[in-house]
């Protein structure tokens, strides 16, 4: 039965979640009040990308007023099992680490106290000896001889490496005019929500259970890893997510791993304990998109027409592949040939661990990584033949009558019309484009179009990820397939409606649209019905697909929403026929009331008819069980697991984006101002345009951000570098430009309500779309994220002013990414050479000048320990120092090695030092050093670094320079501090 | 003001919308604790703790600050306002917060109240603000969800309906009766 | 992220500011605005046993004049001087530069001396000090001293300023007749701090350019009234002299970059205002 108006879905009405959110009375995780007696968490986390843990020293931190508990890896590993990974691999995924540290900001300890302010004075007090070990963070090294191996029960970093063939790639590359590639290596970036996790956990020792608040996302296939961790049944794992979450992007995903600390945490301890997350937690250590490494060949006929496509993937998941990795590799499956209708298909994908974060679901999860690669491609066939790009486009997209169209790797495209979508967006803005751009050109700036054609998969077939494993192992495991939605409808006693689903809404506005689409149904005004979407796993209705995650609201929640809605007023519809004395196919539901189409007379309050199954439940009619509660599970049929050929429908909908931009790059400055944009979109029907238009802008936000700012930075040691919001820059209003959105239908013939997902899409399409304008505006070919100035400027360099003759020695260059520190100096000091060589060696004199030191400990004729005290401006903390002398030339030469470690992170570094007679009794000390710093103050003091090395090293020359000539101290401090 | 020692909890009285309150606190307990822990108000939320993100953003004595960069103690004597005080009444929404719904100016919300915070303050100020001087203000937040341009149009149209409100006084009442 | 334990005490007098500063020395930490310090201090990267809150002490909010000294004592905050009536004509260079200081809300609460004593290299007001070859007033028990820009700004947030001592007063030059001034720089995002801060100043035989953002601190150079390949091939031996930092931000050819063509148009920029 057809709903009789589609009255409230299709409009921009105002959200029923806005009035609490916009004066304060958000519930958000860390707004919600907890149990008296309730502990606060803090996290140490490691300093080193990869190093053993000796040994960890706990007993002044459980001493300090206040704390209750020190729980560390050891204690975790006592009551928990490892978490259950998507790979069949021999790595063990702890959520806190337990003999050995593979990332900075790895959890190491956790401490429980009354008050967050304690638990961190805890963590200082926390003494941890670790044993750093050589660390790999680029992908490709992380599979080369003699990289350090993350996990050595594993093998090799390399953990997994799948070939696939689809038609006859190799025929068609042999037949082609022409072969062309791009090369890509995508930056790590992540969603960066607002509100940082949060977890409130409590159990209970007699019953077994853990009770766990979380502002988790899904997708719920996670509880069972969570359950299995913490060693109990599902149904003593009780998640529950708060009613507001602070945005999440796919990143809540990556809560789960803190469901089980906290959890053990207050097992331990006795009480509930609560932790939030801090952004330095978070951006150190929260979810990464996987950065990957791709090469994509083309075979192409001489008009341009795409016959096979070569991919060649290394997915870099970071030091753990945790659950559900490695989906971002494998989510893109069914539509790695995107818009186009390319037949033959090659590909290669790898999965490598490397000394970083481990990586899990962000908005566009693979996405981002896939187009980005297939749309720089076109844009370069385009270059390379000398062709339109538009046209490139053109000529490969699939044919408009070609739906539901089956890709060449499984996806069956349910619906789409990609010409009418190019034509419709290109008409009217495209000319102005091209104008704008002739005419900068003309006044000699750098302007650009790019393009990009997406298809973006949403709602998730939850057997993609096995697309990993082989046909065989597949078989062996069971089939893995489908994407499971649930929705409840339920009718009160007066007749009052209400809906709850699994959706885990994250600021998206699922209870409007949900209050739309069942409104629909019962012909009610949409403020009457009231949505609760806050989850409970120990009382609601889920399953493993449930979440906030591909997209999948409005397709797959929306819809069963409406399957349960209609469910009960169907059934409602015979009761009212009953009383009404009419026939079922006569009765309509509108304006609050129950009717008999063409019978004025019959018609009933939609309450009356509504709540009579609470109160007169023998007055049902034939047929009628009852009409109390009805809860709807829809799983699409289309959702198969993969088949003995490894195809894939990875997705359910196949939405449409066609992104143009006009952008213009200012080679002085290394700025891009996107001069126009505009966003195409299909996502089939539209049940609300307000949020659509919103997902939309939000998307291209954060894809702007990571086109041009955003990349969680390492060091080639595995130092973190982007710890804080002023290093991890998200875009802010005054970089975020207006865009123009536009739409068409083709609705979804798959989806209850012809709806498809539309949240990630310009995830995916506008990172590219803007490098190819950058690309267009230079007139160059590798194109890298982010653009920053530095490397935007760089691209349109020119050679550089020679330094002038009269200019002092350049510092030694730096290779590129190397961001260790480096300097020299030098010194005359009035003594003998032979003086300072045993001041070097003494002890005592080591105490007198080393910055900062609270006592040296000489463990042999050429190492010393000691106690110091470092700072540089404001920044100031104590350190446990080790210094090695080598190489010795007495008393001409020494190299120095030192390293430190602290709560403030770690650091090390040497130096060659040489002693050469000045000829009047003094000494020329000659100095050059190599350091680099890890850990904390790497993170989030990055600027400082530099500096800091320069003035502690240059006070310990000048200490030095004092102690050998105490005459003139003043003057050579003085001197010294200077020169350094 | 005597010395107050890190040890112990000292009384820290203010106004906060426009009402008296007194919280506990240690020298070190930041305004945003205090706020939301210490006294119940919620509303301002935690983005970051150091100063970038503007979530927490709070007026004292009517100029807007990061709550994470204030501590407590800072606040004895001092006029508070959090976004509880934004709307006229409970069951009401201020001019700029109507405008805010109206333009789907927010999603998740998390970020919302600082934004409305230092808009309140900057209309105030410059009732007549350019689309470059209102992305200049709101520049001083992250959202993350919006893309931002939503919260401009809100910010203008509430900033129009404003200088309306104050040529016209009558009005002041059925304009913010808007319901919520 | 919450901070280590510290006592607090809110001085009503300077003179009881500078007893608690002779006392504790480098273990207390003046806070005025606290827009640099709380960060340090929630990231516990400063744990000072002691914290001095000024803002309590009467008159250290007013700006005022001292023949041609723009004097402005430890209590103003950013937003105050920019505000200030006729700073677009008392001193065009602050008026130009204080927009670019942070953002809106941080001007609100941050004060001018606090951004001095922070001493960041990319920071707008101790470029302008040492653009404007302004002076830092220091005072601590013992003594007053006064010292000029460039001999209180150091290194890398590091100055000249004793653990005794506090900033009581910055003081600008104010625009003298005849001098064109004008201010440019390039961040990552509005309101962050500058990839390069430019802030130039052109007199009738002079040229004056200070950049921010490429050495460990703020650096002035004077030139005579130089123009075409003379004036570029000054700025590049500016632009090399001062070992430009590379860090996530910006590589130190785009920083030299920088200095030769932001540079160049912001001495332009100042030279178009004086004629």
């Amino acid at each position: 039965m057809k709903a009789e108006t589609i009255s409230w879905t299709g409009q921009s009405v105002e959200r029923v979640e806005d009035a609490a959110l916009l004066t304060g009375r958000g519930r958000f995780i860390d707004d919600l009040g907890t149990r008296p007696g309730t502990l606060h968490a803090a996290i140490l986390r490691s300093p080193h990308a990869h190093a053993d843990i000796l040994s960890i020293e706990t007993k002044a931190a459980a001493a300090l007023p206040g704390v209750v508990a020190i729980v560390t890896g050891r204690d975790l590993a006592k009551l928990t099992t490892p978490m259950v990974a998507g790979l069949k691999i021999a790595a063990e995924n702890w959520p806190m680490a337990v003999e050995r540290v593979r990332y900075v900001g790895e959890p190491v300890a956790i401490a429980v106290a009354e008050s967050r302010y304690l638990a961190e004075d805890a963590l200082d007090a926390i003494e941890i000896t670790y044993k750093p070990l050589k660390a790999v963070v680029d992908p490709i090294a992380s599979m080369g001889e003699g990289a350090p191996v993350l996990h050595e029960k594993a093998g090799a970093n390399l953990v997994s490496d799948r070939r696939f063939r689809y038609g006859e790639p190799a025929a068609a590359f042999a037949a082609a005019a022409h072969t062309i590639s791009v090369s890509i290596a995508y930056p790590r970036n992540t969603g960066s929500p607002m509100e940082t996790f949060g977890v409130l956990a409590d159990y209970d020792p007699h019953e077994d259970v853990y009770d766990i608040l979380a502002n988790f996302q899904g997708p719920f296939s996670i509880h069972t890893v969570l359950a299995r961790a913490l060693k109990v049944p599902g149904n003593r794992l009780r998640l529950r997510m708060p009613p507001d979450s602070g945005g999440s992007f796919g990143v809540k995903q990556g809560v789960a791993p803190y469901a089980v600390l906290i959890g053990v945490a207050a097992r331990i301890a006795g009480r509930p304990v609560k932790w939030i997350e801090d952004r330095l937690e978070h951006l150190g250590a929260a979810v990464a998109a996987t950065n990957r490494v791709t090469t994509l060949k083309a075979a192409i006929s001489a008009q341009g027409r795409i016959s096979a496509l070569d991919w060649d993937q290394i997915e870099d998941c970071g030091a753990y592949p945790r659950a559900p990795e490695p989906a971002t590799l494998y989510r893109m499956h069914g539509n790695m040939t995107g818009a186009y209708d390319i037949r033959h298909v090659a590909m290669r994908n790898r999965v490598v661990l490397t000394n970083k974060a481990p990586t899990g679901l962000v908005r566009g999860f693979g996405g981002p990584q896939v187009y980005f690669a297939l749309e720089r491609l076109m844009q370069r066939i385009a270059v390379e033949l000398q062709l339109d790009p538009l046209d490139v486009i053109r000529r490969n997209l699939i044919p408009a009558d070609a739906f539901p169209y089956r890709t060449a790797t499984g996806a069956l495209y349910d619906s789409g019309d990609y010409q009418a979508a190019i034509e419709q967006a290109v008409a009217g803005h495209l000319a102005e484009l091209e104008q704008r751009r002739d005419a900068a050109r003309a006044a000699g700036r750098h302007y650009g179009i790019g393009f990009a054609a997406a298809v973006e998969p949403s709602v998730s077939n939850m057997g993609y990820i096995t697309t990993v494993l082989t046909a065989e192992e597949r078989r062996k495991a069971g089939p893995k397939n489908g994407a499971q939605a649930t929705a409840t409808v339920s009718i009160d006693p007066v007749g009052s409606v209400s809906v709850h689903v699994a959706s885990t809404p994250q600021g998206q506005g699922h209870r409007t649209v949900l209050a739309q689409v069942v409104a629909d149904i019962f012909g009610l005004p949409h403020r009457e019905i009231r949505v609760v979407a806050d989850l409970d796993t120990g009382k609601d209705a889920w399953s493993i697909a449930s979440g906030n995650y591909s997209s999948r609201f409005a397709a797959a929640v929306a819809g069963a929403a409406h399957l349960a809605a209609t469910r009960l007023r169907d059934k409602l519809a015979l009761i009212a026929a009953d009383q009404l004395k009419a026939k079922a196919g006569q009765i309509g539901f509108a304006g609050g009331a129950i009717f008999a189409k063409g019978h004025p007379d019959k018609t009933i309050p939609f309450g009356r008819i509504a709540a009579l199954c609470h109160w007169s439940p023998a007055l049902l009619p034939e047929g009628v069980d009852q009409t109390i509660r009805e809860t709807a599970f829809w799983a699409p049929p289309q959702l198969t697991a993969p088949s003995e050929g490894d195809e894939i429908n990875s997705s359910l909908c196949h939405g449409f984006i066609f992104d143009m931009a006009g952008v213009e790059v200012d080679p002085a400055n290394g700025k891009a101002r996107i001069d126009r944009y505009v966003t195409m979109h299909d996502c089939g029907r539209v049940l609300h345009p307000g949020m659509v238009e919103g997902q939309i802008r939000g998307g291209f936000a954060q894809a702007l951000g990571a086109t041009f700012y955003e990349e969680l930075a390492y060091a080639e040691d595995g130092a973190f570098l982007t710890g804080t919001f002023a290093d991890y820059l998200l875009p802010t209003a005054t970089e975020t430009p207006d865009i123009e959105i536009l739409h068409i239908e083709t609705p979804s013939p798959f989806t209850p309500l012809g709806t498809k997902g539309v949240g990630e899409g310009n995830c995916m399409s506008t990172p590219v779309c803007l490098a190819n304008a950058v690309a267009d505006a230079l007139g160059v070919s590798d194109i890298n994220l982010p653009l920053t100035p530095a490397r935007l400027a760089a691209l349109a360099a020119e050679p550089e002013p020679a330094r002038p003759a009269t200019s002092r020695a350049a510092a030694p260059a730096a290779r590129a990414g190397d961001r260790s520190l480096r300097g020299e100096g030098e010194a005359r000091v009035a003594a003998a050479p032979e003086a300072i060589w045993t001041m070097l060696l003494d002890v005592d004199t080591l105490a007198s000048i080393i910055p900062g030191c609270h006592g040296v400990q000489k463990l042999s004729e050429t190492h010393f320990k000691a106690d110091v005290t470092l700072g540089v401006g404001p920044v100031k903390g104590r350190y446990k120092a080790e210094i090695k002398l080598s190489d010795l030339d007495e008393p001409r030469a020494a190299t120095l090695t030192g390293s430190v470690s602290g709560a403030l992170g770690t650091g090390g570094g040497f130096g060659r030092v040489t002693l050469t007679p000045d000829g009047a009794g003094g000494t020329v000390i000659g100095y050059a050093y190599e350091a680099a710093v890890g850990g904390k103050v790497a993170a989030i003091g990055g600027r400082l670094l530099d500096g800091a090395a320069k003035a502690i090293i240059g006070q310990f020359f000048a200490a030095l320079a004092r102690k050998a000539s105490p005459g003139r101290p003043g003057l050579l401090a003085r001197l010294f501090g200077r020169r350094v | 003001m005597p010395r107050l020692s890190a040890a112990t909890r000292h009384t820290v009285g203010f106004t906060l919308n426009g009402k008296p309150v007194s919280v506990e606190a240690e020298p070190r307990l930041l305004a945003t604790d205090a706020l939301r822990h210490g006294l119940g108000a919620t509303g301002t939320h935690v983005g970051c703790e150091h100063g970038v993100c503007g979530a927490c953003t709070i007026l004292i004595d009517g100029a807007p600050a990061r709550a994470c960069l204030t501590l407590a103690v800072q606040l004895e004597g001092r006029e508070v306002t959090t976004v509880e005080g934004l709307a006229p009444a409970q069951d009401r929404l201020s001019v700029l917060q109507a405008a805010f719904r109206r333009h789907h100016a927010l999603q998740c919300g998390f970020c919302t109240a600082g934004i409305l915070i230092s808009l309140d303050a900057f209309l105030r100020e410059q009732p007549e603000p350019s689309e470059q001087e209102l992305r200049e203000v709101v520049g001083g937040h992250l959202c993350r969800c919006t893309g931002y341009t939503p919260i401009i149009a809100a910010a203008r149209e509430a900033a129009a309906e404003l200088r309306r409100q104050s040529q016209t006084p009558a009005q002041t009442i059925a304009l913010e009766s808007l319901d919520v | 992220m919450k901070p280590a334990p510290f006592d607090y005490l809110r001085v009503g007098s300077l003179d009881e500011a500078l007893a608690a500063l002779a006392e504790h020395g480098s273990e207390a930490r003046i806070i005025a605005g606290g827009q640099s310090l709380l960060p340090m201090l929630n990231m516990r990267l400063a744990k000072p046993a002691l914290l001095i809150d000024i803002m309590g002490v009467a008159g250290l909010g007013e700006v005022r004049r001292e023949g041609a000294m723009i004097v402005v004592p430890a209590g103003v905050r950013q937003a105050a001087l920019l505000q200030r009536p006729g700073l677009a004509s008392e001193q065009p260079l602050l008026a130009a530069a204080l927009p670019w200081l942070g953002h809106y809300q941080t001007r609100a609460r941050g004060t001018v001396c606090g951004s001095a004593a922070h001493a960041d290299p990319s920071a707008e007001i101790p470029l302008c000090l040492v653009a404007l070859d302004g002076e830092v007033r220091l005072r601590s028990r013992r003594k007053r001293r006064v010292l000029k820009a460039a001999d209180f700004f150091s290194g890398m947030m590091v100055t000249d300023k004793a653990d005794d001592e506090l900033i009581e007063a910055v003081a600008f030059p104010a625009a003298r007749p005849g001098t064109g001034y004008a201010f440019n720089e390039v961040a990552r995002r509005h309101g962050d701090f500058a990839i390069v801060g430019c802030a130039a100043m052109v007199e009738a035989g002079q040229i004056h350019l200070a950049v921010a953002g490429v050495a460990d601190k703020s650096e002035r150079r004077s030139w005579p009234r130089l123009d075409g390949s003379a004036l570029d091939d000054a700025l590049n031996a500016f632009a090399w002299e001062l070992d430009a930092r590379e860090d996530l931000h910006a590589s130190a050819r785009l920083r030299r970059d920088l200095v030769r063509t932001l540079g160049r148009s912001t001495i332009e920029e100042a030279g178009r205002c004086l004629a």
